[in-house]
């Protein structure tokens, strides 16, 4: 990264610490919602956009993540607990839905993993005894840290930020290791990966795996931050909206998670203004940016410099 | 890496015997035996659809062929996976392009090798250029890539990508490769850049090679031992002028 981007990076990170202290209790709410979608998207981000896998179960590994922390929160588990536990039982559910990968590509494993979100939200709506059915589970406490209540909605608005920003760090750092350099290579061409030594069985797994763990961190903010679940937000139409969020943003760009989540957490709010049109303006707006902006928002300054050279 | 080390000193390097591949009633590859020794370049012509890169692809572990055995080393590596033998050393191109389009044309080059460094948690750990930086550096000098060294492989020429396909194949060091078509779609002076480039990597990393060509001159000026394939089957085999000069090679393959 050159350094206009880095102060850039920097500069907007510090304005968004910054500006929930000029919001109401709602704005600060949208914006730790932000963030826990953010953990789930940038997931999503590596298994789709690094490692070429279709997802559309995403949502369940966030209700996966956010069950678990309802139940063990509320036994008065220690937060320090549930993330990890969270993150680990996704990961090995995650590295489970990567097997019908190893067979099945494209729209079809789109439909493999969209079934097992189905799975996941009816075993969500039928096990009243764990899940609390339809009604769901109410009444979860926020965690402490350190003996440091995060009951406040500022106070947990910077822990999940700061989470956020670890689990983006952890992500970096992971893309940009060898690992990152094989993920692409079972995207662009696993035939060729395969005569090259690369295990795409266990790097497919991975990418399931990894991206499954970060929607289940960010199920636990999740169920933190609202106090109270049922299955409706884990349904598939949420994986396809994160999907959405992937691609919109820039499939396999490091940033396009955020503008991404910005675009379909965030926009909707801001659209709110148009009442009955909303949904329809935000519905042409996806289009739009489908048919001028196939590689997503961060394809931007591609194009643009493209446009420059060919002048 | 050159011959099979001490392990094996008798064995032969690469021996492919009495191998046969039919699709129903057509048979691909009908009893095809040859052996390649250490550090030799052996050429396989022949006519479109007379086996060979079904010939290849039995060798290689992308189809399972009907009969028959393949060797390397002394050991039988028939109906191994490609996964199995490139970890044997045993490296290919393709008859198409397969790069990493999204990648640069140095990330190509170090993914093609990195898989080779260590266990795969140590390469979680390792530094991003997983130690090949330096060696990837070099081939992109010898085969003169440097000016495209940060592009995504996918946005260059059908020249460039072809010799970032054969780059990569090498990267690895491996102890035999299989070159399918190498000068297909490469333009005349590339062609015989190509011929240059891989008889200096003959000389550096003294491996064996296996190509597929119809371009006659290249494989004549490349390779000391040359086979025809013809039907699925071994038509005529020996030194190129030998071959070229064959009758039966003239009528089914190169005419007059």
């Amino acid at each position: 990264m050159n350094r206009t981007r880095t102060f850039g990076l920097v500069a907007a990170l510090i304005a968004f610490a910054v500006l929930p202290n000029f919001l109401k209790s709602y704005g600060v709410y949208l914006m730790t919602l932000f963030c826990v979608y953010l953990m789930a998207i940038f997931g999503l981000n590596l298994t789709v956009g690094y490692a070429g896998q279709m997802s559309l179960g995403q949502a369940a590994f966030l209700g996966i993540g956010a069950y678990q922390a309802a139940i063990f929160l509320k036994l008065g588990w220690p937060i320090f607990i549930v993330l990890p536990v969270a993150g680990i039982v996704c990961f090995i559910v995650g590295l489970i839905l990567g097997f019908p990968a190893l067979r099945v590509q494209h729209h079809y494993l789109a439909f493999a993993t969209l079934g097992f979100n189905i799975l996941v939200y009816l075993v969500m709506r039928n096990e009243e005894k764990v899940t609390g059915g339809t009604f769901g589970i109410p009444g979860i406490p926020r965690p402490s840290l350190f003996g440091y209540s995060l009951d406040g909605a500022l106070p947990f608005f910077y822990f999940t930020f700061l989470s956020v920003v670890v689990l983006a760090l952890f992500l970096w750092w992971l893309l940009r290791s060898p690992w990152g350099r094989a993920f692409a290579a079972l995207r662009d061409n696993p035939m060729r990966a395969t005569s090259l030594g690369i295990n795409i069985t266990a790097y497919t797994l991975l990418a399931f795996a990894i991206g499954a763990a970060c929607a289940g961190v960010g199920g636990v903010y999740y169920a933190a931050l609202v106090q109270f679940i049922e299955p409706a937000p884990f349904h598939f139409s949420a994986s396809l909206t994160m999907l959405l969020a992937v691609i919109v943003g820039g499939s396999g760009r490091f940033f396009g998670p955020v503008l991404g989540t910005i675009i379909v957490v965030l926009l909707p709010e801001w659209l709110r203004f148009m009442q009955n049109w909303y949904l329809a303006v935000f519905g042409f707006a996806v289009v739009a940016l489908m048919i001028w902006l196939p590689g997503g928002l961060l394809s931007i300054p591609e194009r643009l410099r493209w446009k420059g050279a060919a002048k | 890496m050159e011959g099979c080390g001490e392990m094996t000193p008798t064995a032969r390097f690469l021996e492919v015997k009495d191998v046969r591949k039919a699709y129903g009633a057509i048979k691909a590859v009908d009893g095809v035996s040859f052996a390649v020794g250490p550090g030799e370049i052996v050429g396989v012509i022949g006519p479109n659809g007379s086996g060979k890169t079904t010939l290849f692809n039995s060798i290689l572990g992308q189809i399972k062929p009907s009969s028959g055995n393949v060797d390397f080393c002394g050991e039988e590596i028939t109906g191994m996976s490609p996964l199995q033998l490139s970890r044997r050393g045993v490296g290919r191109t393709f008859q198409t392009l397969q790069v990493f389009g999204k990648l640069s044309v140095r990330d190509n080059l170090i993914v093609a090798a990195q898989e080779f460094q260590g266990t795969m948690p140590a390469r979680l750990l390792a530094p991003p250029d997983a130690g090949l930086g330096q060696h990837a550096d070099e081939m992109i000098e010898f085969f003169g890539l440097r000016h495209v060294a940060q592009l995504p492989a996918g946005s260059l020429s059908y020249g460039q990508q072809k010799l970032i396909d054969i780059a990569m194949a090498f990267m690895p060091k491996p102890r035999l490769v299989l070159l399918d078509e190498p000068c297909a779609g490469v333009n005349p002076s590339l062609v015989d850049q190509l011929r240059a480039l891989l008889i200096d990597l003959n000389k550096a990393q003294g491996g064996s090679f296996v190509v597929i060509e119809h371009n006659m001159d290249f494989i004549m000026k490349l390779c000391p031992h040359v086979i025809c394939m013809v039907e699925g089957k071994v038509l005529a085999e020996g030194p190129p002028e030998t071959v070229q000069a064959n009758r039966q090679v003239l009528e089914a393959y190169l005419g007059n």
